[in-house]
């Protein structure tokens, strides 16, 4: 489905197959530059291997992904991540042998341009950019509201924290887009409307959101366009109010309408 | 009894720190590669050894152009240490990319037998070269810092002996302590450091934060095998004597300081380093006089391992590192 505005990622007939298993089956879809976008779909629909396949975790079947230009498929997660893709995880994935500033600063690793040589030699300007890192992993936290426990250890942080914690960490890398995989899994009624708030605020400063959530009122609430997946497949594909509309959406999540007699 | 240990306490001391440096930096190899890779680098030892010849034959070749007379020991010192660690840090960096790399996600016991496969190659190629040059394979280096120095410690107190310490003592005491340091520094507050710990937690989530995590892999070889063969040179320097088989024990010794402090802790394995290396001094100076006799200061390494065994029992994880939790 072809909207206005400039493309940032295209997903092109994706397939991914696991011996005999089909988890994605030609899936295709665009997300334009300052959107969120929500891929959603019941479990096993495909939504995480889909994540996998875009930030080249898994390999695809067949298909390419676009970012920014340039292709992608089969590109090690470390290119694509220098190329300007971050991402959060379902389950929590920081680094909780770090403090929460240390986690953020290694998310800003692909900005800092000091070699092993110039950090081993400690060279004039390392100091430097290693206190500009600092400042503004500082700044990354005051986003999401953590900053008051940038020396605390990451482990030691509650888990709706930590949720907000891989949230700057990602925003620290400067990316053109975040893949956020359900970030509102765990969090309760106040936290999930903070990290919505977030999120309004980032897209508002030009970030790009690619969202899978579960949780459907947040979906409706804040996103642009939703794709839909149902058993590897794209069943779906719109605005919120076209996706509340759509009959064969409605029967993947609820079931087929039965006839009573 | 009593009495006797004492008197022999500021020898020991002095002994036991000398080569509990060593012990420490070369643990350190074994711990950041176990952290980063949950590997057993058993070819570590024979870097270290590797890096005794490197350095001994720089100076052998010094001394034979007769550069080591006209040049102060230290310059000499540090410009072997700067060649040795530089070659012995590629070396780790080539034996990863050949031997371990294409065996990461193999299982564990074939990465472990491949490291001790390569730790018998780099002794028999040593050996080979070292017979090839002298016609012998021990070799015995240039002294650099001969000198002897008296400490009256009976002038604190009558209980202590006096002790005396090579000039050498000093050097390898501040060079090793120098390098501890730098490398805790390098860990805990550079770029590539931060990258080093984020690979040893989760290298899925490092490489997505765009980490190049093998570039932080060699970089880890390279930054444990200089270190390494740095101390290779130390322990040419202090002890004299080299031999190919010398990096077997003491690497075993060192992956021992390694596990006591907690394996893939660098605190730990420097402190468990030093530990070791006083335990096994006080051992070789004391069991002959806590055991009436029975006990030959040969049986020193028992000691040093009985107290690995007895603190692994009660506390497996070694006295620095973290339970581990396993989800399931």
């Amino acid at each position: 489905m072809k909207r206005n505005g400039q493309v940032l990622l295209t997903v092109e007939h994706i397939t991914k197959q696991f011996g005999g298993v089909v988890a994605v089956n030609d899936v295709s879809f665009d997300v334009n530059k300052g959107e969120i976008l929500a891929v959603i779909g019941p479990n096993g629909a495909g939504k995480t291997t889909l994540f996998n396949i875009v930030t080249g975790i898994l390999a695809p079947s067949s298909g390419t992904v676009r970012f920014n230009g340039t292709d992608i498929t089969g590109k090690k997660p470390y290119q694509i991540a220098q190329l300007g893709m971050t991402r959060t995880f379902q389950n929590l994935e920081v680094f909780t042998n770090m403090s929460v500033i240390e986690n953020v600063m290694t998310g800003a690793h692909r900005n800092m341009k000091t070699s092993f040589l110039q950090a081993g030699l400690r060279v004039p300007s390392v100091k430097k950019e290693e206190k500009a890192v600092e400042e503004k992993a500082m700044r990354c936290l005051e986003k999401v509201g953590i900053a008051h426990l940038a020396y605390e250890r990451a482990e030691t942080l509650p888990y709706g924290n930590q949720r907000l914690l891989e949230i700057a960490r990602a925003i620290a890398a400067e990316p053109a887009l975040i893949l956020l995989d359900e970030p509102m899994a765990g969090l309760n009624d106040e936290e999930s409307r903070w990290l919505v708030e977030v999120i309004l605020q980032l897209r508002k400063e030009g970030l790009t959101f690619v969202f899978v959530e579960h949780d459907m009122e947040t979906v409706m609430a804040i996103s642009d366009h939703i794709v839909v997946l149902d058993n590897g497949v794209k069943i779906g594909e719109g605005t919120p109010e076209e996706i509340y509309r759509n009959k064969a959406v409605v029967a993947a999540y609820l079931g087929e309408e039965e006839t009573v007699c | 009894m009593i009495n006797e240990v004492l008197h022999t306490l500021p020898q020991v001391l002095i002994d036991g720190l000398t080569l509990g440096a060593v012990y420490a930096i070369v643990a350190l190899g074994y711990t950041m590669v176990y952290g980063i890779l949950e590997l057993i680098n058993f070819a570590h030892g024979e870097i270290f050894m590797t890096g005794a010849f490197v350095g001994t034959a720089i100076l052998l070749t010094f001394a034979g152009f007769g550069w080591l007379a006209s040049m102060p020991a230290l310059v000499a010192l540090v410009l072997v240490l700067v060649v040795t660690s530089v070659v012995t840090g590629l070396l780790g960096m080539g034996i990863e990319r050949v031997a371990y790399r294409p065996l990461r996600n193999a299982p564990k016991l074939i990465t472990l037998i491949t490291a001790i496969g390569v730790s018998f190659l780099l002794q028999d190629i040593v050996r080979f070269i070292a017979e090839l040059k002298n016609g012998n394979y021990i070799l015995t280096g240039p002294s650099l810092f001969s000198g002897q120095i008296g400490i009256k410690v009976s002038s604190i107190s009558s209980i202590f002996n006096d002790a005396s310490v090579k000039s050498s003592f000093f050097i390898v005491l501040i060079v090793a302590v120098i390098m501890m340091v730098t490398l805790d520094f390098f860990v805990n507050k550079t770029k590539w450091g931060m990258a080093m710990r984020a690979v040893a937690q989760d290298r899925e989530t490092a490489a997505l934060m765009s980490v190049n995590v093998n570039k932080v892999i060699a970089l880890t070889f390279f930054i444990g095998s200089a270190l390494g063969g740095a101390t290779g040179v130390l322990f040419a320097i202090q002890y004299g004597t080299i031999d190919p088989y010398i990096g077997f024990i003491l690497g075993l010794k060192a992956f021992t300081a390694a596990v006591l402090g907690g394996i893939g802790n660098i605190r730990g394995a420097m402190f468990g380093g030093i530990l070791i290396g006083i335990m096994e001094m006080f051992a070789a100076a004391n069991l002959p006089v806590i055991s009436h006799g029975v006990l030959g200061a040969e049986y020193k390494d028992v000691f040093a391992f009985a107290i690995l065994i007895i603190v692994l029992i009660f506390k497996p994880e070694g006295l620095f590192g973290k339970v581990s939790v396993e989800k399931v």
